[in-house]
């Protein structure tokens, strides 16, 4: 069985896949990392964003033989090392961005990555951003202010 | 999944040669359709032999009047391509409008034009625009390229390598999306080009196509109000529960228009 | 109100281990020695199974092993049963056919459970599956329940549901509605279909069975809303487990809608088969497994006519309804579309007759059951729009017609003809407030300037009322409810002051953890960080009944201030010892026992620590220890209504109808944490924007399942949807302690009505009365299409 070697979280991991074997898979089964949920299969509900190499990405769509020496980060790793929690963790606690919490860890994570990307986005180019995001409790709404909230909360962090 | 060999190619000639000899190769580019095909099951590849570290098929550039897209740049990269932006747009603009974010941040535009897929994006801009579909062997115009719905003039074992966009006086892009996939349920891509406008459509259902009517009629006036007199007939366009073939035919000529708007 | 008392928008104690991904889902749980089940369905929606062959995927790598029905049936497995028994208009029952976990020789809709393959890995698994061998003789197949009545129609059960019927069911008083009718001024219609819905949790339905060799235990780890109601029916009837060897645990369960609530095939499956393995037994629905098996919602089929008198006020109602209950009777499907429907069809009105006759049908497809309000949008969306066909048939303005059938302020208790009584309300309130939140009166210009901008505005207005929190259990019995309906829990308090509350109410995503603590703190005046609520393991809590129709804290959160109650009283004694006063003397209040009017006092805590260490205590009179059950069986359902305006602008080239402004003003009830209510109207109002606009389960005519996945499924998504205007109006539920009534359903009820009524006022130029959901881009083109060809002929 091929190996693949890639960075989690800041950790050096060497793990080994089938060809089809994917991230998400590894991230879960392999490494017990099981905050990056699976909320569909048709890759449309990105339950399973995570970063790869710093860009939001859907873990149930990549080949974990495709991420040789890339560097992924989960929502188990956007936490300080002191355990604190990311601004974009604590906008959406502030501002009850999440319900049943099976949807938060993509969304968290792709949120960071629009915050990263578009700094300031307005109401419209948020909700825009979570195409492939799905919620099922909350309406939105408060998931739109939550990013707001984190977005400010890192551009005042800078 | 089915299980495949899977193979990482560090360049355009090395993934032809590691498609050489295999029962059903198959070359995945962002794998952002792939993956989801052979996740449903609905594809068997004995092999597949990833593009992603070959660094030969990618970058943006824009010169001579047209802007070269190589294969393995994302859509996220061609969105936010100064060169892009600068030179044509609209190109920009659709890739900024594929999929979601993530889909962006790892699709391709070889991949999506090799694939065809009838409910895309970038073969509309393609036909458009009349590009030039580079390829490991030779040169494809557009409008010898898409053959039919998932099939193009590729060959097996050819390798897409780029894309050049020759820069229109005008052009733009408008997307009716399908409410639920949010794939093209209608996108029509107009351009104003020293030959003449052309209009490409997509999402209709049986792959990307011209309208060459509303083309004629853009050449002689060259506004919204241009398209009015021009029928498409329903037979145009497939239908599904999303859309009737009379409605996407509908959504052509309203698409076609706002289009035409957009680009000025 | 404390710092983390009732009536606080504090942040939810839950949410760290969420956004740190440390939720722990039952798909996140890993068992030594597991192997992975892979569910093989019918591709078909009716087949006889002449054969299977099972051989070739027995003998496949990594397969520990293949099942079918014949081999459940032959282990003596029950069938799925059906916790509510209606009767017909005769007095019989209601039919009941068989719903085996596998079935045995015929499948009856399109994702069918016919076998499982049981292998080392989930990959092995479903390649195994692919090798086993059937053997179909296919049936005609019958989708639309009206279609399913015909004489002719295929038969989904045969002779154990002739004629596709479940039930024909009544309920009201026929001659008076008769009456009434005759004398009518007017006489407003409607004919309407309201549409199958797919629930989606985002969290698919997983399930893993497991089973110690050595004590004989099960153990069941799944995503239920109501583990203690899957311990009961599967126990009892599915696999004759005791209950003293069956222990059912749903950890954090990724939203539930009601689809989480019925015990499903799966359930049954895994438990029994890791007792044939002897090895922990794991499956996970795969979201296109979860579209063709979890239960789906509405699908309804009705005609309804309103009496009016001269001034507009409603004489009587007659409705007539077709529900579609799939291919077998889900769990609480049959009380769906009688008891928690017909019996809300009065509303907020004053309508003196009311008759509602139902028609229950079996047909191949998935199995219909309660989705996110559950018989009451059904009722609220054919009641609410029928109103606006009468306002506009009399010539009345829509908020008129409503002030003018309104039931009074002063009319509570208010007993309607349709069984229940309404305790509390002021409709007048939450309509104005409303209103005056939407800016109503504004509206006309808002329409105007739309019309500038080439698109129809219109607005819509829903004034709703529903009932939650269903009992008492012995009425409900006397209906056909085979389970109790009250709810249990217990309060420890530990030595040190700490308390644990142990409730039956399942939380899953509702916030609980947060909104019990909060009512704890209320009463015994600490922190909600001193307060652990403990949910979701038949081994920890004590036997309750789950959470559904927006039940946990009218019913739940009773059943702890119950206990609690309790405990203070004990408290009490404990203090008047401490304290050598009279126990009459003794207040409680922000955690402090007192001798009224004197200095002397003691903390909650250090009575806490007396109770353990009783060393200074009443031991003759009094048992050492802080620990104290309830149970709470309500007397009577809560009453939660109010009002919904929803503003949409159509695009008349395109049809696609966006809700721009959407404005809920809800009486819940005393409102714990007004986050979280918000946070609940919101949800549910997306939920009902969804099957307004969007959403839409789709059979062709051979039963193949075309809405099947998120490619064809409209989910609502971020850009779908406005930001809610969310609002409460409080009158005190009169029969619960906390005068709570519950806010889970009430967006999901309200808004479909209120957001088609503002669709029909758009368009209402263009000859348009109703529109059946969704009213979705092409079905609005359409309309307006063909009213422009019209005045164009």
């Amino acid at each position: 069985m091929p190996q693949v070697s890639l960075t989690v979280n800041g950790r050096p991991v060497k793990v080994e896949v089938e060809g089809r074997t994917l991230l998400v898979q590894v991230l879960r089964e392999k490494l017990g990392l099981t905050g990056t949920h699976v909320g569909c299969d048709t890759s449309q509900c990105g339950a399973c964003v995570v970063h790869v190499d710093g860009k939001s990405a859907k873990a149930c769509t990549l080949l974990a033989a495709q991420l040789e020496g890339a560097s992924v980060t989960t929502i188990e790793g956007v936490a300080g090392a002191d355990g604190k929690m990311h601004p974009m963790q604590e906008a959406f606690r502030d501002n009850h961005g999440l319900q049943c919490g099976f949807c938060t860890p993509g969304m968290v994570m792709s949120a960071i990555d629009l915050a990263k990307t578009n700094p300031d986005a307005s109401e419209h180019e948020i909700r825009e951003w979570l195409e492939g995001n799905i919620c099922r409790c909350t309406g939105y709404h408060n998931i739109v202010k939550s990013i707001q909230a984190g977005s400010a909360a890192m551009r005042a962090a800078k | 999944m089915y299980d495949f060999a899977y193979h990482k190619a560090s360049s355009a000639a090395d993934a032809a040669s590691k498609a050489k000899g295999k029962s059903d190769a198959k070359f995945m580019a962002g794998g952002q359709t792939l993956i989801p095909t052979l996740k449903q099951r609905l594809a068997k590849p004995s092999d597949v032999i990833d593009l992603g570290g070959a660094s030969d098929l990618k970058g943006i550039s824009a010169a001579g009047g047209a802007v070269t897209i190589g294969a393995m740049a994302t859509h996220a990269a061609v969105a936010g391509s100064a060169d892009a932006k600068k030179a044509i747009p609209a190109l920009a603009a659709l890739a900024e409008g594929i999929g979601d974010p993530q889909v962006r941040n790892r699709g391709t535009i070889g991949g999506s034009v090799a694939n065809n897929d009838p409910a895309a994006d970038y073969p509309a801009a393609v036909l458009g625009l009349g590009a030039t579909v580079h390829t490991d062997q030779r040169q494809i115009a557009a409008d010898a390229f898409f053959v039919s719905v998932f099939e193009t003039a590729l060959k097996p074992g050819e390798v897409i390598t780029k894309v050049s966009f020759p820069v229109p006086q005008k052009a733009a892009y408008m997307k009716f999306p399908s409410p639920a996939s949010r794939y093209a349920m209608i996108g029509v891509f107009v351009a104003k080009t020293a030959q003449g406008a052309r209009v490409a459509v997509t999402g209709a259902g049986n792959g990307v196509i011209r309208m060459k009517s509303m083309e004629a009629a853009l050449d002689k006036n060259w506004s919204p109000a241009a398209l009015d007199g021009v029928k498409v007939p329903a037979g145009t366009c497939n239908g599904d529960i999303h859309g009737t073939p009379e409605y996407r035919a509908h959504l052509i000529t309203v698409m076609a228009k706002r289009a035409v708007a957009a680009a000025g | 109100m404390g710092a983390d008392g009732i009536g606080v928008a504090v942040r939810r104690k839950e949410d760290v281990r969420f956004l740190t991904g440390r939720g722990t889902y039952t798909d996140d749980i890993a068992r030594p020695g597991q192997t992975y089940a892979h569910i093989l369905r019918s591709g078909q929606a009716h087949a006889r199974i002449r054969s299977i062959d099972v051989s070739k995927a027995k003998a496949a790598p990594g397969v520990v092993a293949v099942f079918t029905g014949a081999d459940m049936a032959a282990d003596g497995v029950g069938g799925l049963p059906c916790g509510w028994l209606v009767k017909n208009k005769d007095g019989s029952p209601m039919k009941e056919p068989a719903h085996p976990p596998l079935v045995v020789d015929r499948v009856r809709h399109v994702g069918d459970q016919i076998a499982v393959v049981i292998a080392e890995t989930r990959a092995q698994a479903k390649d195994a599956a692919e090798l086993v061998e059937i053997d179909f003789e296919p049936l005609p197949a019958v989708v639309d329940s009206k279609d399913a009545l015909k004489t002719g129609a295929p038969q989904v059960h045969g002779d154990a549901a002739p004629g596709n019927l479940c039930y024909d069911w009544e309920l009201g008083d026929k001659a008076a509605v008769d009456a009434a009718f005759a004398k009518a001024h007017k006489v407003a219609k409607i004919d309407l279909f309201n549409n199958r819905l797919i629930p989606n949790a985002m969290e698919p339905r997983a399930a893993t069975g497991d089973f110690d060799p050595a004590s004989g235990d099960y153990t069941l780890y799944t995503t239920s809303q109501n583990p203690h109601v899957i311990r009961l029916l599967m126990g009892a009837f599915v696999l004759h487990i005791p209950e003293s060897k069956l222990r059912v645990y749903a950890p954090d369960v990724g939203g539930g809608f009601g689809s989480k609530i019925y015990h499903y095939a799966e359930e049954a499956i895994v438990t029994w088969a890791a007792g044939k393995l002897k090895r922990p037994v794991r499956w996970t629905a795969d979201r296109s497994e979860s579209f063709m098996s979890d239960a789906h919602g509405r699908d309804h089929h009705s005609h309804a006519e309103l009496a009016l008198d001269k001034d507009g006020k409603f004489l009587a109602l007659r409705v007539d309804t077709t529900a579609n209950m799939g291919a077998y009777l889900s769990t609480f499907a049959s009380c769906i579309p009688t008891y928690l429907y017909a019996t809300l069809l009065a509303g907020v009105y004053t309508t003196p007759a009311i008759y509602v006759e139902v028609k229950a049908v079996f047909t191949n497809t998935v199995p219909v059951d309660a989705y996110r309000g559950a018989g009451r949008p059904e009722a609220t969306f054919l009641l609410e729009r029928l109103v606006d066909v009468a306002a506009r048939e009399m010539g009345m303005d829509r908020v008129e017609i409503r002030r003018r059938n309104f039931i009074p302020t002063n009319a509570f208790p208010y007993q309607t003809p349709v069984a229940l009584q309404y305790d509390s309300g002021d409709y007048f309130s939450t309509l104005e407030q409303a209103q005056k939140a939407a800016d109503w009166a504004g509206f006309e210009a808002r329409r105007a300037e739309a019309r500038k901008r080439g698109k129809l505005r219109g607005i819509g207005i829903s004034t709703y009322l529903e009932a939650c929190g269903i009992a008492p259990s012995n009425i409900a019995g006397a209906l056909g409810a085979r389970a109790g309906l009250y709810e249990a829990a217990t309060v420890r308090v530990h030595p040190t002051g700490t308390v644990t509350i142990l409730t039956g109410s399942h939380s899953h995503g509702q916030g609980h953890e947060t909104t019990f603590a909060q009512v704890v703190s209320e009463t015994l005046g600490i922190g909600i960080d001193q307060v652990e609520i403990v949910h979701g393991d038949t081994n920890k809590i004590p036997f309750g009944m789950g959470t559904y129709g927006s039940r946990s804290l009218a019913v739940g959160g009773t059943a702890i201030v119950k206990a609690l109650d309790k405990v203070v009283s004990k408290a009490k004694k404990i203090a008047a010892h401490l304290l050598e006063a009279s126990v009459n003397d003794i207040e409680f209040k922000d955690g402090k026992f007192t001798v009224v009017g004197t200095d002397k006092s003691k903390t909650f805590g250090e009575i806490a620590l007396t109770a353990y260490v009783p060393h200074n205590y009443p031991l003759e009179e009094l048992e050492p220890g802080l620990e104290e059950n309830a149970f709470y069986d309500p007397k009577n359902f809560t009453f939660p209504g109010g009002c919904h305006i929803a503003e949409v602008e159509i695009d008349p080239d395109t049809g696609v109808t966006k809700v721009v402004k959407f404005t809920a003003v809800d009486d819940v009830g005393r409102v714990i944490n007004p986050m979280i209510v918000e946070g609940q109207v919101q949800g549910g109002v997306a939920q009902g924007i969804g099957q307004a606009l969007l959403e839409n389960c789709v059979y062709d005519k051979d039963g193949q399942l075309i809405t099947g996945s998120y490619m064809d499924y409209v989910m609502p998504r971020a850009d779908d949807l406005p930001s809610i205007g969310v609002a409460t109006h409080t009158t005190l539920c009169t029969h619960n302690p906390l005068g709570v009534k519950g806010c889970g359903e009430v967006g999901a009820i309200g808004s479909p009505p209120a957001v088609i009524n503002a669709v029909v006022d758009a368009l209402k130029d263009h000859g348009v009365t109703h529109m059946d959901m969704p009213a979705s881009p092409q079905k609005v083109w359409s309309v307006i299409n063909g009213a422009h060809r019209k005045a164009a002929e």
